[in-house]
């Protein structure tokens, strides 16, 4: 089984590249279209790309996994089979999915393709997780940013599953598939829609009370002269409770768990995620580098490993809001 | 068509959940959902409590089913789950895949719950298959998605068809978090606010409800006046979710509604007073949740 794989984001092919020159062990990418869930103008992959992409990651020796993590629905469906069959006849090394019904495809149509339960999956027990291992034989689940590390071991005793975590990058604070307040602000959701706060329900305005950012009208937040104005995810706005005006949800940050390593290792996690599809292809390098060096430095003395301070600077630079959490992996932060 | 008292999603004292009970007993609901389904620190009542309610409303001829809990962390939530799953007189409803293992392996019918996601005919068939004779489409689910979707047979379609949305669940407790304090120690704050606290823009647009876990719409989604599409969508229960004040009127209506007795049209004057905010049915017409647009039909469905 393996032992703290890199995976690392993809949105396009020079990421792709980025991403293997700098040590991941496997990207993951999705196709141009609602079947995954990053589905960003500008983003991913065409035929022709995938095919290079595979080429070079798979001549490296590395992995590709495909993200058709979103949910078909009834009038698009042959899309998503078609996405399922692209990815086998080109060989990627294993689609991550969500739907159950979308996984009985892949298992009737392609039995050699390994499964991989996407976190959309929204699997946060081992229950849940060998649900679908007895069903459809899945090989790795990727667990909802929802639990704190004993929990997240307790799930890794009582599965043959592998078990990968997000590990830096962007912080759903809810459970993955589990989410609707984007379409409820505007109509598409990450499950059928494949991305949440979707650029074209989104508005930046300068006005004299500052720099308004709105999702569909609804206004996210508004930013004072000294600060940074972020992308309006609806979670991480400031609202109001009770005559209060704070971040309500969640604040503006971004997860970094790279202190946790050594407790990863030990409990015997297959593959840590780096977020980021949507990330420039530089971001993808200078991420993927400081956690191939640190997760290279676990695997050699586990109990002499520290977050050198190098990487932490280096990690900070580029996080989302510029500040850090440990998420639910760290118990308090529920 | 048949209407249905969703899971109480809020937490009240363990009076005023009984009182809400024992005067359920008797409104003119078929099915009554039962149990807590939001969060595990809740436990004014435990599993006999509900299970003791359940008997009473069978014994009263609705329907009992004992709803599940959404987002399981522990093995102690895993645990409260087995023994619901072991009391074998009553359906459950699933709200996530481990329920839906424990409840196929032991064979037991369950209701599939609106968080399995169930968004195309291949896992519909899936969950009939494992043994799902009921099914809550996810609440976002457009009218024209439900018409389009072949349910297999001898299977329910129950819509969520009043209430304030169920739209998120999460780790974190929001309730805590407004009063500065840990999801630990929460003081249980949640049961200040039986109908959620609302979350408004800086504009003083309501917005969103924390309801502890959970995030609610603040608007109140309702399809009243939309019988006609639900019936020619073949919808089979109407779900009609517990709030703090008038779930007996509001019930009360909708049967009125369903007897004939209330024109569609007339139902959203009827329940404005009822809600505790504004009301919303974008959804059904595949728009924004938050969009309110009574006066707008939607096209028949053709075959």
């Amino acid at each position: 089984m393996p032992l703290l794989e890199l995976i690392c984001p993809a949105g396009s092919l020079p990421a792709l590249k980025a991403a293997v020159d700098h040590g991941a062990d496997g990207v993951y990418l999705g196709l141009k279209d609602n079947t995954n869930a990053r589905n960003f103008a500008g983003l991913n992959f065409d035929e022709k790309s995938l095919k290079e992409g595979i080429r070079y990651a798979q001549g490296k020796g590395r992995k590709v996994l495909m993200a058709l993590n979103t949910y078909p629905q009834p009038d698009t469906l042959p899309r998503w089979h078609k996405a399922v069959d692209t990815a086998a006849d080109l060989g990627v090394n294993a689609i991550i999915l969500a739907d159950p019904g979308l996984m009985g495809y892949a298992v009737r149509t392609h039995p050699e393709l390994r499964l991989h339960l996407s976190v959309q999956g929204s699997a946060t027990s081992y229950e849940a997780v060998n649900f679908y291992r007895e069903r459809f034989g899945i090989r790795r689940a990727v667990l909802p940013r929802v639990l704190s590390l004993p929990q997240v071991e307790n799930v890794v005793k009582n599965t043959e599953v592998e078990i990968e975590l997000f590990a830096f990058g962007g912080l759903c604070v809810m459970v993955e598939g589990r989410c609707l307040l984007s379409s409820y602000a505007c109509g598409d959701s990450p499950n059928t829609f494949g991305a949440c706060s979707p650029g074209h329900a989104v508005r930046w305005e300068q006005t004299p009370k500052g720099m308004e950012t709105r999702l569909n009208g609804v206004l996210i937040d508004r930013y004072a002269d000294n600060e940074k104005a972020g992308y309006p995810t609806l979670c991480k706005g400031r609202f109001e409770v009770q005559g209060e005006t704070y971040y309500a949800l969640e604040e503006p940050t971004s997860l970094n768990s790279l202190e946790m390593l050594p407790e990863m290792a030990r409990m015997g996690i297959a593959a840590v995620k780096i977020e980021g599809r949507q990330r420039s292809p530089a971001y993808v390098a200078q991420v993927t580098r400081v956690w191939r060096a640190a997760i290279d430095s676990v695997k050699r003395a586990p109990e002499q490993f520290k977050a050198l301070p190098a990487w932490m600077a280096e990690l900070a630079k580029v996080s989302e809001g510029s500040m850090n959490t440990l998420g639910a992996y760290y118990r308090p932060w529920k | 068509m048949k209407l249905a008292l969703g899971p109480l999603l809020y937490y009240w004292s363990r009076e005023d959940t009984l009182a809400f009970y024992e005067s359920a007993l008797s409104w003119p609901v078929d099915v009554v959902y039962l149990g807590e389904t939001v969060c595990s620190r809740r436990h004014l009542l435990r599993l006999p409590d509900w299970i003791e309610l359940a008997e009473k409303f069978a014994d009263a001829g609705k329907q009992a089913v004992l709803a599940s809990q959404t987002l399981i962390e522990s093995e102690s939530d895993l645990k409260a789950l087995r023994k619901v799953v072991a009391d074998r007189r009553f359906l459950v409803e699933a709200n996530e895949w481990g329920a839906v293992r424990l409840l196929a392996e032991a064979r037991h019918p369950f209701v599939a719950g609106p968080t399995l996601n169930a968004y195309n005919p291949d896992t519909l068939a899936l969950l009939a298959d494992l043994g799902a004779t009921r099914w809550v489409p996810p609440v976002e689910m457009p009218r024209d998605m439900l018409a389009s979707m072949p349910v297999p047979a001898g299977m329910e379609t129950e819509l969520f068809a009043y209430g304030r949305l169920p739209l998120a669940f999460s780790a974190r407790c929001f309730t805590a978090r407004h009063y500065n304090l840990q999801k630990d120690d929460c003081q249980f704050r949640c049961i200040e606010h039986p109908d959620g606290l609302v979350l408004a823009s800086r504009e003083g647009e309501d917005f969103l409800c924390i309801n502890g876990i959970q995030t609610q719409s603040a608007r109140v989604m309702s399809l009243a006046h939309r019988l006609d599409e639900l019936k020619a969508a073949k919808v089979d229960l109407l779900r009609i979710s517990p709030q703090a004040r008038h779930t007996e009127r509001i019930a009360t209506l909708f049967r009125a509604l369903l007897d004939g007795t209330l024109a569609p049209a007339d139902a959203p004057a009827k329940l404005a007073p009822l809600m505790p905010a504004q009301p919303c049915d974008g959804y059904w017409l595949g728009e924004a949740g938050m969009a309110w647009q009574p006066e707008r039909h939607l096209e028949e469905i053709t075959p």
